[in-house]
């Protein structure tokens, strides 16, 4: 099997699971429990959020581990909008986010915020200038993502931060899930309030998710229970798997630089190949994370390609694996300006460090098969 | 690089005539061993002062550390040049057109220490501040509030440019004034006693009494945590002593005297850390009472309890209100830790009023009563548990489970 499919969910390190599987069997009391096995559970957590601490060097914040990056993206922006709702009801967000966060608002929609969406142009980025002219009185909290999950665009967290920067009263939360231990995420010189990331996503085991709160920075909970995970998350803590993840984001990070060089050549080829194919249309433009390429076959239902490419042993997605069963057009193609029928055919091929030259041929070499048999058929079928 | 080197003004230790050399000697070797880490920094001692000299090293984190160290009235990373006043005249405005925020107003202070110079501190003013102005047409002079003040120091071996003077700790060098024992209990009090003591040049080691299983490992973990700052401080480790209370405190229960348990717990206390000073050759007992905060440190309460010990009980917060006492544990970022909320034995067993107002003849007489109490003293002396700690000491959390699984 050929696995071209990291944004979705990444293969685990080797390590990690070796952790996983010893954590579980070792460690099994509750860190809630006064005892001191159960202390130790605690501490085991305390260490794996040290460990966040050291990496992303954030000093005095806090980082709490919720389920996934889904929960860390609810948590922050209702959190926050519920709990400086005193301040003002207006938010802002982009067109492109990933539903994790683009439902939340819509959610406090219906509560009576008022939520202002970014346009994105067609190259698939924020700009600035819009964003500080969609400022109001009423702004309590900007929510943009690092790197977009669907065409791989880098949005300007560092300029954005570093313009609210002069409005303290306006929280940043930052849904860092493709870039965490991919990209480098200035967390400090940004102003970055919140930030969100997922373990699953960069070697890590599911169900993991991380939350950066700066330190000053109150959010409204979304779970009453226990004071778990500082009163922001009641819930006994799934101490294994928050294990393996600090463990995973080390990993994911010493090996940042060497996997970047890597995969941009990866990536560079396979744009080559696709350019070479007339019939196939890539979305987004740079700067771009290395790991994501995203191209759309007008006039083709994605599916077709992706069951066709799975009879080849390749693995890759539509759009975001959380709103792939859904048949409607990419949302994130539309904000891009892109047709309808353009919209509904976009497939992603996202890269891990395990890739080869080899791999990207045979990934290229089936493309090219599928076309040839497709194309007396398009139109026909979307 | 902008600057190449940092300059340290003492303080206190200059009034000490006869002594100022054994004291910058030990300044220097302290300034030494809180820069072990970097690699090819040299050192310049002159009169009252000493150069750090960077080599390419970036001067933010130096400085940063330097700032804590006791004994160093101020800090200022400087430009040094030949003497020579082309040289000069360039590093000034060099400095002045790399300021992080552009100054509106400014002012040159020169001062020409080495009078063999050509130009005196007069002359200089002008001269620095008319080249700066010249290339600089948007500054303006102002000798009263100028935005910045840049200064030129003359002395034989070098000219100094700078404008930033950074706030030391003040103080004298670590142990330059003996060694006394800190009663370090785990609140927001006894490690600003602590730090004042070591500012003041004595040399600390920590006494903690605990009373497991009334107490919790916890709150062990937090003193451990609060005496590894104050070792950062200190720049040498410091030695904390973990002493078994759990037997003398329970047997105080016992003594049926709720409202002068802890007058009767806090002299135990100063019996054991006079031992355990003997021991470790130190010559007083440094607290972190303040006058009328609690029952126990009342004056008639801190008469009856201080009786128990002969040696000088140091009590540097006094006369501090709260506030500012918590003011300092913020700025030597020891509040946080102080704040968790883990129990130490002075709050277990608590009587609803305690006495504020202990009467010594009744006290004594309970202590005469209690049996074996003078045995009891030397067992928790004998049982002290011994703990180096420096800022670098692993923390039960930092040790926490293997280390192959992070």
């Amino acid at each position: 099997m050929l696995y071209f499919d990291h944004c979705a969910s990444t293969p685990p390190y080797e390590e990690v699971v070796q952790t996983m599987i010893e954590v579980m069997k070792s460690v099994y009391a509750n860190p809630s429990s006064l005892h001191r096995a159960g202390i130790q559970a605690d501490q085991l957590i305390e260490r794996s959020r040290s460990v966040l601490a050291e990496r992303l060097q954030t000093g005095s914040g806090n980082w709490i581990f919720t389920s996934g990056g889904t929960e860390s993206n609810n948590m922050a922006i209702k959190g926050i909008a519920r709990q400086y709702a005193g301040r003002g009801k207006h938010l802002i967000t982009t067109q492109i986010e990933h539903a994790s966060v683009y439902e939340a608002f819509k959610q406090l929609e219906d509560e009576g915020y008022r939520v202002t969406y970014l346009p994105v142009g067609e190259t698939g980025h924020v700009n600035v200038e819009q964003l500080e002219a969609a400022l109001t009185a009423e702004t309590i909290l900007v929510s943009v993502m690092h790197v977009n999950n669907e065409i791989g665009t880098i949005q300007p967290i560092e300029r954005i931060g570093r313009l609210l920067k002069r409005f303290p009263t306006i929280m940043f939360h930052v849904d860092a899930v493709q870039s965490m231990g991919k990209q480098p995420i200035k967390l400090l010189e940004s102003g970055i309030d919140l930030l969100t990331g997922s373990a699953h996503k960069l070697g890590g085991p599911r169900g993991v998710g991380f939350l950066y709160i700066r330190e000053g920075v109150t959010l409204y909970p979304l779970l009453n229970g226990g004071t778990q995970e500082n009163g922001y998350r009641a819930g006994t803590q799934n101490v294994p798997a928050i294990v393996a993840s600090a463990k995973a984001l080390r990993m994911s990070m010493e090996r940042m630089e060497q996997r970047e060089r890597r995969i941009s050549e990866l990536k560079r080829q396979l744009i080559q190949h696709i350019n070479g194919m007339p019939e196939l249309k890539l979305n987004g433009a740079e700067p771009s994370a290395s790991h994501i390429i995203h191209f759309s076959y007008p006039g083709m239902k994605p599916e077709v390609v992706i069951h066709m490419l799975e009879q080849h042993g390749i693995m890759a997605s539509t759009k975001s694996a959380c709103s792939s069963k859904d048949d409607k057009p990419s949302r994130v193609l539309l904000a891009l300006g892109a047709s309808r029928e353009h919209a509904a055919g976009g497939i992603r091929i996202s890269l891990g460090e395990e890739h080869t030259v080899q791999d990207i041929n045979a990934l290229a070499a089936a493309l090219a098969d599928i076309v040839r048999q497709l194309k007396p058929l398009e139109r026909r079928l979307t | 690089m902008l600057y190449d080197q940092i300059v340290l003004r003492y303080g206190d230790l200059m009034v000490k005539g006869r002594n100022r050399n054994r004291f910058e000697k030990k300044m220097l070797e302290q300034v030494k061993q809180a820069l072990i880490s970097y690699e090819d920094i040299t050192y310049f001692k002159s009169f009252g002062r000493l150069f750090v000299k960077l080599n390419g090293h970036p001067y933010e984190p130096i400085a940063d550390r330097l700032k804590d160290l006791f004994g160093i009235v101020s800090l200022s990373p400087v430009i040094s040049t030949e003497l020579d006043l082309e040289k000069i005249r360039l590093a000034a405005l060099t400095l002045m057109q790399s300021l992080p925020e552009k100054p509106s107003t400014f002012k040159v202070s020169a001062k020409r220490a080495w009078k063999k110079f050509p130009h005196n501190s007069q002359e200089m003013n002008h001269l620095v501040g008319s080249h700066v102005l010249r290339a600089m047409p948007d500054l303006k002079v102002n000798v009263n509030k100028p935005d910045v003040e840049l200064r030129v120091d003359i002395q034989e071996e070098a000219t100094y440019v700078f404008y930033d003077v950074i706030a030391g700790a003040g103080g004298f060098p670590f142990s330059s004034n003996g060694k006394a024992m800190l009663l370090l209990s785990g609140g927001i009090d006894s490690p600003v006693a602590g730090w004042l003591a070591l500012r003041k040049g004595l040399e600390v080691e920590a006494v903690h009494f605990h009373s497991y299983p009334f107490t919790s490992e916890q709150a062990k973990d937090k003193v451990i945590e609060l005496a590894k700052r104050l070792s950062y401080f200190s720049g040498e480790p410091i030695k904390l002593h973990l002493v078994p209370f759990t037997e003398i405190q329970t047997t105080l229960v016992q003594a049926k005297s709720d409202n002068l348990i802890i007058t009767l717990m806090r002299r135990a206390m100063l019996r054991i850390t006079e031992q355990l000073a003997e021991r470790n050759k130190a010559n007083g007992i440094v607290t972190g009472e303040s006058l009328g905060q609690v029952a126990s440190q009342t004056l008639p309460s801190m008469n009856v309890i201080g009786r128990a010990a002969d040696l000088p009980l140091l009590k540097p917060l006094i006369m501090m209100d709260k506030h500012e006492i918590i003011r300092l544990a913020e700025r030597i970022g020891t509040f946080e830790t102080s704040i968790l909320p883990y129990e130490d034995c002075c709050t277990l067993f608590l009587p609803k009023s305690p006495s504020t107002n202990p009467n010594l003849r009744i006290v004594e007489k309970i202590e005469s009563l209690i049996p074996n109490y003078k045995q009891l003293l030397l067992d928790a002396v004998e049982g002290t548990e011994q703990l180096l700690l420096s800022p670098h000491h692993q923390t039960a959390v930092q040790a926490a489970g293997e280390d192959s699984w992070f």
